[in-house]
């Protein structure tokens, strides 16, 4: 902008650097700094306070020794790729279904929505009363008759984790089809139109034509689900708090517990990085393929 | 897909090759019967809520929760409003809606306004290393929280802020950054550049165009990215319960501890109400502004 003069290079476009400031004191600050203060920390054997008493792994070590934390990543392992599966799954058939020219597309996709909307303590605080055995769906079932019928998640340490997933699909696959909706929409319509010509029958141009088209769709709500089930908390907070016993348990709540609870920050520090580490194995490929691939291609 | 093919032939060829469509056809029997039950399925605790919380305890007993309420009472709404109990505090949910209010008020506003220069900044006035800040910006967006919470508290201490509002809305104004700026980024990248020269030849600076030319004309986008915020900053239970003491507890943290309270005799209809009041404000926020709310998700969902 400034080719004319060029006094001193650190002064050029000096509002915009002044008014980027919040942002790069964000990122170096915190996004960086912060995130580089609490991995250096996981190495020392903080409690109550920080310090730096460096004990090498031994946070990590008491970690994965660790019956809770145990308990919490395979809940976090069985509630992701669950909730992966089933939101991808339903959010496209759901989007599909919204696609076919249909009346009322817009009342449908608001109700299927607005769940969204809703705080994750709300929708945690209405399905642990829907899945109140006393008086939710397992009496319901009872007085029909079937007096034996058994169906209390949340108080069931083996099944738990679907109460939880129910709560959570029902909050989160709306975006999901909003999303995917998003895609159908991007695609040509004249190749509905090639593949009518062709006699291909719908299911099947969905199937080997709009879904490989839709690739990049898919793996933005993939990354977009992933990173937010790693922070699953409130949920869990709200609907069982980590319950019955240390059923429920999550990494995020088990961080949020040593580092404000049991004054144990070490091992606090040494949980959230390893939550950050699970981010990144899906984050770093993710980026490369987007964003790597993109400048090989231009 | 006969539907679709007749519809795409009537805009071709006009009334002439329109062929009569059957309303009940089997495959609409099918679509709508599909979407009429997933629709049931989605409205169901919204349902429950009403109707529990407009049932008095007696009715909650003895009947089942998807039945309608026979005896109507706000009893509960008002008991849910100024009187339940958190541990010894009984000023009921009340209490954490103002303070809500009190924290969303000043975060939406100064997250949108920092937000909104940088994204500025960012697709007018690129200086070098902008897009390296940047990136490291939107990575923040997926770190979880969690690493980052404890050295914000003692940021916060040092800075004498923990636990008070101006810490909460320096921590929202943190973590609403990465979304927020790629919002504008992304809008005012879109605006013709033709814009930003001819202001640029009329010698106006930096301030001058972001005030009198593009805030006026990105009213749409402020709006979207309000709706952002009020939803997310309203629904925010980690920060809260994290950066405030008791006192100060927002809504979602006061709801959680009244409902899941261990003392006392449960009130069902009570914390249904609760639950209810507390998701009212992103609920009107969500079917008043409608596609606005679907573009302020894609807008986060969709990187440009």
């Amino acid at each position: 902008m400034a080719q004319s003069t060029r006094p001193n290079r650190l002064f050029r476009n000096l509002n915009a650097k002044i008014a980027a400031l919040p942002m790069i004191a964000t990122a170096l600050v915190v996004f960086i700094g912060f995130t580089v203060w609490t991995i250096v920390h996981s190495f020392t054997k903080s409690k109550l306070l920080p310090k730096l008493d460096f004990v090498g792994f031994a946070q990590y070590e008491r970690l994965w020794g660790t019956r809770r934390w145990l308990v919490s990543i395979e809940n976090l392992a069985f509630y992701g790729i669950s909730s992966l599966v089933f939101s991808l799954t339903i959010g496209f058939l759901l989007a599909c279904l919204l696609d076919q020219k249909i009346r009322f597309e817009n009342t449908f996709r608001t109700i299927i929505l607005y769940p969204f909307a809703l705080s994750f303590i709300v929708t945690g605080l209405v399905w642990q009363w829907i899945l109140n055995p006393e008086f939710g769906v397992q009496n319901i079932v009872r007085s029909l008759g079937f007096s034996e019928f058994v169906f209390d998640p949340l108080y069931n340490a083996d099944v738990v984790i679907f109460g939880i997933l129910i709560a959570g699909l029902w909050q989160g696959t709306g975006f999901i089809m909003v999303i995917m909706l998003a895609g159908l929409r991007g695609i040509d319509q004249e190749i509905w139109k090639a593949s009518r010509i062709d006699g291909i029958p719908s299911w099947k141009t969905y199937i080997f034509v709009v879904i490989p088209m839709m690739r990049p769709v898919f793996i933005t709500a993939l990354v977009l689900i992933a990173a937010g089930i790693v922070k699953v908390y409130d949920l869990v907070v709200a609907q069982t708090n980590g319950g019955p016993g240390n059923a429920s348990e999550v990494p995020a709540k088990y961080v949020y517990d040593m580092m404000f609870k049991n004054q144990n920050l070490g091992q606090g520090f040494a949980a959230s990085t390893v939550m950050l580490l699970s981010v990144l194995v899906i984050l770093i490929p993710w980026a490369y393929l987007e964003f790597g691939g993109r400048k090989g291609d231009k | 897909m006969t539907n679709s093919s007749s519809n795409t032939t009537v805009e071709m060829t006009g009334p002439r090759g329109a062929k009569p469509k059957r309303a009940l056809s089997p495959r609409n029997i099918m679509i709508y019967g599909v979407l009429l039950v997933v629709a049931c399925y989605y409205l169901l605790p919204l349902y429950v809520m009403i109707a529990t919380s407009l049932k008095g305890m007696p009715e909650i007993r003895l009947g089942n929760i998807f039945a309608p309420p026979v005896d109507i009472t706000f009893e509960p709404w008002v008991k849910a409003w100024s009187q339940a109990c958190t541990g010894l505090n009984c000023e009921g949910l009340s209490r954490g809606f103002w303070n809500s209010v009190r924290i969303l008020i000043p975060s939406v506003a100064i997250s949108i306004l920092i937000a909104s220069v940088n994204g500025y900044a960012l697709a007018n006035w690129k200086f070098k290393g902008a897009e390296v800040f940047f990136t490291i910006l939107i990575f923040g967006a997926f770190i979880p929280y969690q690493i980052m919470i404890y050295p914000m508290v003692i940021f916060l201490r040092e800075l004498g802020l923990f636990g008070k509002l101006g810490g909460l809305v320096l921590v929202h104004t943190v973590f609403g950054m990465p979304i927020l700026t790629l919002l504008f980024r992304n809008y005012f990248t879109s605006l013709p550049e033709e814009l930003f020269k001819a202001a640029r030849v009329d010698g106006a600076g930096f301030w001058g165009i972001y005030f009198r030319i593009m805030l006026p004309m990105s009213i749409p986008i402020f709006v979207v990215a309000m709706i952002l915020q009020v939803t997310g900053i309203w629904n925010d239970f980690l920060f809260g319960v994290i950066y405030t003491k008791p006192d100060a507890y927002p809504m979602t943290v006061q709801l959680n501890n009244i409902v899941n309270s261990v003392q006392g005799v449960k009130e069902y209809n009570v914390n249904m109400a609760a639950t209810l009041l507390t998701g009212v404000v992103p609920l009107v926020i969500y079917f008043a502004s409608g596609k606005l709310f679907v573009r302020g998700i894609a807008a986060g969902a969709v990187k440009g």
